[in-house]
């Protein structure tokens, strides 16, 4: 009791806080967030006084434990829930700021829907509200079972879901207010990152708590990737966040770090944003999700270290790639360059290891639509660590900087890649944590398969066009040794381009669509969809038998 | 190296891999040793190899108001689409001016050099266009560039500059090595509205911040509003920088070791 009343108390101790920050703060921005926040603390604290649980409360009184022999499910379904929410608010975002490009009308003269506040809202959207949640709500799934044991600190567990949906409601609600780091992929303010920094320390706890009260003698190699996965996170995010705030009671604050530090810092934060975020933690979900959906171990234990530590050893070295040709030292420059092609080794090592595990199990790329998705998912995972070793040759990079095949390198990844292997994950949990047979409908599951395909091949393919295009317009010289092109005309000629890519995202957000309508219906319960199976070719007893040679006349 | 046929199956004997997956503190200290290496390689020499950023004339910390039109850069997120990075390559060079120099962003927090170029970069662009051509085209791009895709930013020209107290701004810039003297400082409210208000002396700001441009940018001299801010802060950009007196790093680095290095 004690206990309920000091944690009640303290939120209610944190609210009271927040509203007399909101109440003295220096600027609107930031009295609107300390408003979001005191709601947050409110309802934190009728949820701890009215949801006491007695029951709880006399076991602890009597030190009888919880039930140990059933995992805890609930922050899983919550965050298989938030990722497809987070995941359909980020590819909506992202189809309207396509559109934006090619129709600027749609910036509706509006401070709030300019393309330079929607764009951060997409990608925090997709990377850490998608990405995320599916990170957190997979992790606290496959380190239970691999572990075979409960969530250590239940509460804190539950505290991580909803702390880390507060960032992510803190962090959107500053973009379209005009609240910004203005840092790529790190721009939420001081006092949202310092908010992250604790929600992640707990994640930390939280899993590594788990791990060790593991019943089996060994850690599965899919929370080796976990645990590099929160460990390095951890270390960039509070390195490149560094800052000074104007005002304790203000939103704004200033870099640490100036100019060429702040760059690199800024850079090795972004890579490996990708590297740990958007690699690590996705290939966790490969290890775990693809040898069990395809029934067949990992195909070598071996690989899986040699894997491991030559990535994220490697990985952090590739910032500066991203920095050729600017005020960087050379010598950065370079550094970066190399390891960026070394990345090349293990990233495909990692995609060798998830592909061959279907050894024996390839059959099922044509009847099981979830293992078709995986299968695809580690193409371009595959496909998009050469592309990026490639666009890391300073060479290369000269012309595709600054251009648009930058974006649709990040897109056949994250579409490609990190979406495919999402949704994957989810038509695998979605059945298990809501106790249902199977999906409601796999004909859907193949239905969202190809429309993502698709709206991938058309997002790919028009950004390296338009990429390549522009890159090489601004740099064409005329015969009388002038530039050709004004900005301008590349502006132009992109146009087209910017529309096919549209049409990629909606495609790909319609496969979205279709998922939600099959997950809904899944947890809701309804009973199986009618449709034909997914394979229609009979077995044919005269066919099977061995092809005879038959010598020619 | 041991005799590679003298590995047993499971490893045991000398180190295996075997005692890192049962154990997590051990797992976990070597993970963070083996990414916590390429980071400090990288970035830590920056902040102590003099030739990273080569000093030259003419660098000086932001004036007020142009520090508060880059904070309005940053939050209408600007750097989505424009960079502040010019290549040494001869199209960028004759396109946009002299490739950008590491000192020209040593007092940029945070750096703003951009990824993507949807428009122009914008290293250079200051000097280029006139005050009205600037707002004209923040306030409707498509007037000036028919075929631009910029976003309209009219709302800058509509509404007062609240900068909140500068002095704060300024305080926490210097707290991360912006040479800011105190008297700047304690000055920076007013020198923020005496650089756009010609009914006021501007002769401080100019003594304070050499270069710096003193007039009304907005068209409207009785008000002090976003797009005056963000004008100066655009008509600034690249023009500190004698650029022809920087010289080579390599003749730079040597000249800068005969004279023992001081």
């Amino acid at each position: 009791m004690d206990r309920l009343v000091f944690r009640a108390g303290g939120w209610l101790l944190l609210g009271l806080l927040a509203l007399l920050a909101a109440a003295a703060a220096a600027d609107s921005g930031f009295a609107i967030h300390m408003v979001i926040a005191a709601l947050a603390c409110m309802i934190a604290v009728w949820v701890t006084a009215s949801k006491a649980d007695y029951g709880a409360m006399a076991r602890g009184i009597l030190k009888t434990p919880a039930d140990e022999s059933r995992y805890d499910d609930d922050p899983i379904r919550w965050g298989v829930i938030a990722t497809v929410f987070w995941g359909m608010a980020g590819f909506l975002a992202g189809l309207f700021i396509a559109l934006q490009l090619v129709f600027p009308v749609l910036n509706l003269n509006l401070e709030y829907t300019t393309f330079g506040r929607l764009r951060p809202l997409h990608t925090s959207a997709v990377i850490f509200a998608f990405g995320g949640n599916a990170l957190i709500a997979t992790s606290f799934y496959i380190v239970q079972r691999t572990c075979r044991a409960r969530l250590a600190f239940p509460g804190l567990a539950r505290f991580v879901f909803w702390g880390y949906q507060l960032f992510i409601v803190l962090a959107a609600t500053g973009y379209l207010l005009g609240i910004t780091g203005g840092k790529e992929y790190a721009e939420p303010e001081w006092y949202v990152d310092l908010w992250l920094t604790i929600v992640w320390v707990a994640y930390l706890a939280v899993f590594v708590g788990t791990i060790v009260k593991r019943k089996e003698p060994h850690i599965y190699v899919a929370n080796w990737f976990f645990l590099s996965f929160i460990i390095t996170i951890a270390m960039l995010h509070i390195v490149n966040n560094l800052a000074v705030p104007a005002s304790f009671l203000g939103s704004k604050s200033y870099s640490a770090f100036a100019g060429v530090q702040d760059a690199l810092t800024q850079w090795w934060y972004g890579h490996n944003a990708v590297g740990f975020f958007l690699t690590a933690g996705f290939l966790a979900m490969m290890y775990y999700f693809v040898p069990k959906q395809a029934e067949r171990p990992v195909y070598s234990y071996r690989l899986s270290i040699i894997h491991f530590w030559s990535l994220i050893f490697l990985y952090i070295w590739a910032g500066p790639h991203h920095l050729h040709y600017t005020a960087l030292p050379d010598w950065a420059q370079t550094l970066g360059m190399v390891f960026s092609v070394m990345l090349w080794m293990p990233s495909w090592g990692g995609m060798i290891n998830g592909l061959m595990t279907l050894n024996g199990a390839w059959d099922k790329i044509r009847t099981d639509p979830i293992i078709r998705m995986m299968v695809l998912s580690l193409a371009f995972y595959g496909m998009s660590t050469f592309e990026g070793p490639m666009m890391s040759i300073k060479a290369v990079n000269s012309l595709s900087h600054y251009t648009d095949w930058t974006i649709g390198h990040v897109h056949s990844g994250a579409l490609g890649w990190n979406g495919m292997i999402t949704f994957a994950a989810l038509y695998y949990l979605v059945p298990r944590l809501w106790g249902r047979k199977r999906l409601y409908s796999l004909r859907m599951v193949n239905w969202h398969f190809w429309f993502a395909t698709l709206g991938i091949v058309f997002y790919a393919a028009s950004m390296w066009v338009a990429g390549i295009t522009q890159g090489l317009m601004w740099r064409e010289y005329g015969t009388d040794g002038y530039l050709v092109n004004s900005f301008v005309d590349t502006v132009v000629a992109l146009q087209p381009m910017y529309l096919v890519r549209a049409l990629g995202g909606a495609l790909y957000l319609a496969g979205a669509v279709i998922m939600v309508i099959n997950i809904w219906k899944t947890i809701a319960g309804s009973p199986l969809r009618e449709e034909k199976p997914m394979t229609e070719t009979p077995h044919n007893e005269e066919a099977d038998r061995p092809i005879v040679a038959v010598p020619a006349e | 190296m041991g005799d590679p046929n003298n590995i047993s199956p499971a490893g045991e004997g000398r180190f295996s891999h075997k005692k890192l997956e049962r154990n997590v503190s051990l797992l976990g200290f070597f993970a963070l040793i083996a990414v916590a290496i390429g980071g400090i390689v990288e970035i830590a020499p920056l902040f102590w190899i003099k030739s990273t950023v080569e000093k030259v004339d003419g660098m000086r910390p932001y004036t007020p108001l142009e520090l508060a039109g880059r904070n309005i850069y940053m939050r209408e997120g600007c750097y989505t689409c424009h960079s502040q990075m010019i290549r040494p390559f001869r199209d960028e060079v004759e396109r946009y001016g002299h490739y950008s120099l590491a000192a020209e962003s040593m007092y940029d927090h945070p750096f703003q050099w951009g990824s993507k170029r949807t428009g122009p970069d914008l290293a250079r662009v200051g000097g280029r266009y006139s005050d009205e051509w600037h707002v004209q085209h923040l306030v409707d791009p498509q007037s000036v560039v028919p075929e631009s895709i910029m976003p309209p930013y009219a709302f800058l020209a509509e509404r007062d500059l609240k900068a909140g107290d500068m002095k704060n701004d300024l305080t926490a810039l210097s707290r991360v090595g912006v040479p800011y003297t105190k008297e700047a400082i304690a000055a920076a409210n007013d020198d923020l509205q005496a650089q756009a208000d010609p009914s006021i002396d501007g002769s401080e700001v100019a003594a304070r911040y050499p270069k710096a441009q003193i007039r009304d940018f907005d068209g409207n001299p009785n008000r002090l509003t976003e797009m005056d801010a963000l004008v100066a802060y655009l008509q600034m950009l690249g023009t500190l920088v004698d650029v022809d007196k920087a010289q080579p790093q390599q003749v730079a680095a040597s000249a800068d070791s005969a004279k023992g290095d001081k």
